[in-house]
């Protein structure tokens, strides 16, 4: 049976707040991982485990976190993604929403992507796919 | 003083679990010390014991081929002190295994009851990060692992008895 979207923040809620060591209000849709939630990068190794236990899934770590493309001359020049770096980036994450990173799309920048609504998209793809 | 916070291992099976034991003894400064007036294993070295435990359980999965590292304690309640005298009982499971890391679900059991539970985080660390090369000389780390019985104990993922690990043999 597909999970709802109730359904699946609330569980992506508590493996934040297990995780990160956050408060439940503090995980809204539009929190940021990183700068409103304070993860750090270890976290994001903690966050995936936890997720995979939750939902009984598979995250390979490429999907969350597409190092390949960041690092690739083909998409970054001069550290910043080209268009069709975050082409790339859209194809590869379209449970992501890229648009404040599209205004500027340093690679620096991308640490602080995430949102906990991207990460429940993310979620409902692999659960009810 | 060494850094070993397990005394023997008592069971492991490769990709499941294991088992310890960690006698808390007054010779020990740290006991006699850590609370003056009041001996206790404290809390932090019973972590380190569930961590050694654990980084085994992770680092033997993958045949001592990685560099293992604790990298997060998610959860550490503990019910009742570890006295002078107490005997734990170690048990660890292995929650998760990825190519960047691994999880355990950790237990101390004194007497029957209760005593810890212990969530831990491992993860590897890639070549060139903090030294190069193995984090333990090969040969200490299987010295390590024989004082602590883990060759007598030990299954390894093919269900053999008495493993042995090509990562521990001596190249010269």
């Amino acid at each position: 049976m597909a999970l709802t979207e109730e359904d699946i923040f609330a569980k992506v809620n508590e493996a934040l707040q297990d995780a990160l060591g956050v408060d439940e209000d503090e995980v809204t849709e539009e929190a940021t991982l990183v700068g409103d939630l304070g993860a750090e990068s270890i976290d994001f190794l903690d966050i995936v485990f936890k997720l995979e236990k939750a939902f009984d899934i598979n995250i390979p770590r490429e999907e969350l976190s597409p190092e390949d493309i960041l690092t690739n001359s083909q998409y970054v020049q001069d550290g910043t993604v080209t268009a069709e770096g975050l082409a790339e980036l859209e194809r590869r994450m379209p449970w992501a929403n890229l648009d404040n990173f599209k205004a500027d799309p340093k690679v620096q920048n991308f640490g602080n992507l995430l949102t906990v609504g991207d990460l429940c998209r993310y979620v409902a793809t692999k659960v009810n796919a | 003083m060494r850094w070993f916070w397990v005394d023997r291992f008592t069971e492991f099976v490769s990709g499941s679990h294991a088992a310890g034991i960690k006698n808390v003894c007054l010779d020990a400064e740290v006991v006699d010390e850590y609370c003056p007036g009041y001996p206790m294993l404290p809390p932090t070295l019973i972590i380190e014991g569930m961590a050694q435990l654990g980084g085994i359980m992770v680092a033997e999965a993958f045949e001592f081929d990685k560099r293992v590292v604790l990298a997060k304690v998610g959860k550490a309640k503990f019910l009742r002190p570890a006295l002078n005298g107490d005997t734990l009982q170690y048990h660890v499971q292995l929650d998760a295994l990825q190519d960047n890391g691994g999880t355990v679900t950790c237990t101390s059991h004194c007497d029957g009851e209760l005593q810890a539970e212990i969530e831990l985080m491992f993860a590897f660390l890639e070549d060139g990060t903090i030294v190069e090369g193995p984090l333990y000389d090969p040969d200490d780390l299987k010295a390590m692992l024989q004082i602590m019985k883990f060759f007598v104990v030990a299954i390894d993922k093919d269900g053999n008895r008495f493993p042995k690990y090509a990562k521990l043999e001596s190249e010269d």
